[in-house]
């Protein structure tokens, strides 16, 4: 940063913006709730939302809930990104197998996933499995469909100028397409994983004996407000954070493209 | 080393809605020659060089490499294409060093064949640059090199030039020129630019539209020794008048008919 900079440049930064936007709306908040124009049950005041918050940290409670639910989401999203990338690469460059599966795909992306939930359930029963499965075939196909895209969308003079110096087949996949699509991969990986971390929620919203959505539908039980808002503010940062990873990993990997 | 179009004709499209794009062009180079093909744009004059290359094959007529025929692409004709083809998350080393290293070339020898062919176009000073922070002028350099350092036959620049502004095209033309008298390569240059084809080729090639075909075909015997001087001298302007008037004719001729 230079000295020289006034301080409504630096006001001006995205970050800054974006943190004051965050801010504004807890004063709001705080400031209805503090009026009392709104029931407490209805509109609990952020400091008993972090006072509810930080009781269910020190317990070991939130921490316990938060590694259940990235668990699933990791072990199906995992899944979903290993299975998305050679078939979406083989859909981008096979007519075939393109022709036979994109029609297929566009229908079933159609498909709300949470709907597959019973289906799971009367399957595979109310363990970790469905769970895992439900991120997997939610996100599936559209890591497949925007990875197809990508690779499609590699310019004919890239891989002809590879086939000129002596280039064929596989090492062509590797060192060209493979790299080209490597920025736009990370990125579907990344606007994709906001869908595993709303389904996770989901399937424990509908059963789960732990987990951020079982204990958000338990606290409804309760009528703990304070306590969902603390859960819903929690499960947004770490929405945020795996987010924000996903970035950096991009800077770092792909200083070409950006 | 002979390279040598035989009645090639090439439509695209099938049945009635079948387009004849090039119609019975023959012509050869040979070694140490450069041979420029010049024709308005539409004319043809990149799937001829796309055929040479074998990126596309004809639909009739033949096209032998010291007698061989041409059977898709390989690195005996280097490819300089017409847009910008450099890998973008290559450096300029790897980039000119991509052909060796996809023949399995040990990495010593990349790296000082790399080197050599950096300083043959002037840019071992840019060696760990990114295409995007190269001018134009320059990443066409690096897309020469690239092609040279594989070590083709023949290298095929297919308007190498056509997307470069003015002042930096004359000095490419330059460049281009005594690139070829230096290291006696073989080159086979395509462009819409007549001036640019009397410049640097010896046998010319005029290119009709619709089908493409040849039309005139002149052996520009010029003194090159110093370009400048030849693009005012009255020999060098009474030929390109003489030939912008037999392209004119065929623009005219194009518009009476249609
Ligand atoms: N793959 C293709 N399919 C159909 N038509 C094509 C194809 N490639 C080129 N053409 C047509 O062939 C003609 C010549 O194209 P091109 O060789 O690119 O001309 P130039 O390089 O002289 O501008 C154009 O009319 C173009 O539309
Ligand atoms: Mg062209």
């Amino acid at each position: 940063m230079k000295q020289s900079e006034g301080i409504l440049q630096r006001l001006n930064r995205p970050w800054v913006l974006g943190l004051s936007g965050v801010l504004g709306v807890f004063v709001i908040w705080q400031f209805i709730a503090a009026s009392g124009a709104v029931d407490d049950l209805f509109l609990p005041s952020p400091i008993s939302v972090l006072s509810a918050g930080s009781e269910k940290a020190y317990s070991g409670l939130l921490f316990k809930d938060a590694m259940a639910s990235i668990g699933r989401v990791l072990g199906g999203y995992a899944l979903s990104m290993l299975v998305s990338l050679p078939l979406g690469i083989a859909m981008g460059t096979n007519r075939t197998i393109n022709q036979l599966l994109e029609p297929l795909l566009g229908l079933i992306r159609y498909m709300p996933a949470p709907a597959f939930i019973p289906l799971l359930i009367i399957y595979f029963g109310l363990g970790e499995l469905p769970k895992v499965l439900l991120i997997f075939i939610g996100t599936l196909f559209f890591n497949t469909l925007m990875i197809m895209d990508s690779v499609r969308f590699v310019p004919a003079e890239l891989i002809e100028a590879a086939r000129t110096l002596g280039g064929k087949g596989l090492p062509i996949l590797t060192k060209v397409v493979a790299p080209f699509i490597a920025p736009q991969v990370i990125d579907a990986y990344r606007i994709n994983m906001a869908a595993a971390w709303n389904l996770v929620i989901v399937a424990e919203l509908v059963a789960a004996n732990e987990g951020l959505g079982k204990r958000i539908s338990l606290a409804q039980r309760f009528l703990k407000t304070d306590e969902i808002f603390a859960y819903l503010i929690v499960i947004g940062l770490i929405g945020l954070l795996i987010d924000l990873s996903f970035r950096v990993l991009l800077r770092r990997s792909c200083r070409w493209s950006i | 080393m002979n390279l040598s179009l035989t009645n090639v004709c090439k439509s695209f499209g099938r049945g009635s809605s079948a387009k004849l794009v090039l119609d019975n062009i023959n012509f050869q180079v040979n070694s140490g020659e450069f041979v420029a093909l010049v024709g308005s744009s539409g004319s043809g004059k990149s799937t001829v060089m796309r055929l040479i290359a074998g990126l596309d094959t004809p639909s009739s007529g033949s096209i032998l490499m010291d007698g061989v025929p041409v059977k898709g692409p390989g690195p005996d004709r280097g490819m300089v294409f017409q847009r910008y083809s450099l890998y973008p998350w290559m450096t300029t080393a790897d980039n000119v060093g991509f052909g060796m290293r996809l023949k399995g070339m040990a990495k010593p020898e990349v790296q000082e064949r790399t080197n050599y062919f950096l300083n043959v176009v002037g840019l071992a000073y840019a060696a760990d640059k990114l295409p995007k922070e190269l001018s134009g002028g320059m990443q066409q350099r690096v897309a020469i090199a690239r092609a040279l350092a594989a070590d083709p036959k023949v290298l095929l620049l297919d308007e190498p030039l056509g997307a470069l502004d003015l002042q930096i095209r004359e000095s490419m033309q330059e460049f281009l020129y005594q690139l070829w008298s230096r290291t006696g390569l073989t080159a086979l240059l395509i462009t819409h630019d007549l001036e640019e084809a009397l410049l640097m080729a010896q046998r010319v090639h005029i290119l009709a539209s619709n089908p493409g075909r040849i039309v005139r075909t002149v052996e520009a015997d010029l003194d090159r020794s110093n370009l400048s001087h030849l693009r005012v001298s009255p020999e060098f302007l009474s030929l390109r008048e003489d030939l912008a008037q037999c392209l004119r004719g065929l623009s005219q001729e194009l518009v009476t008919s249609s």
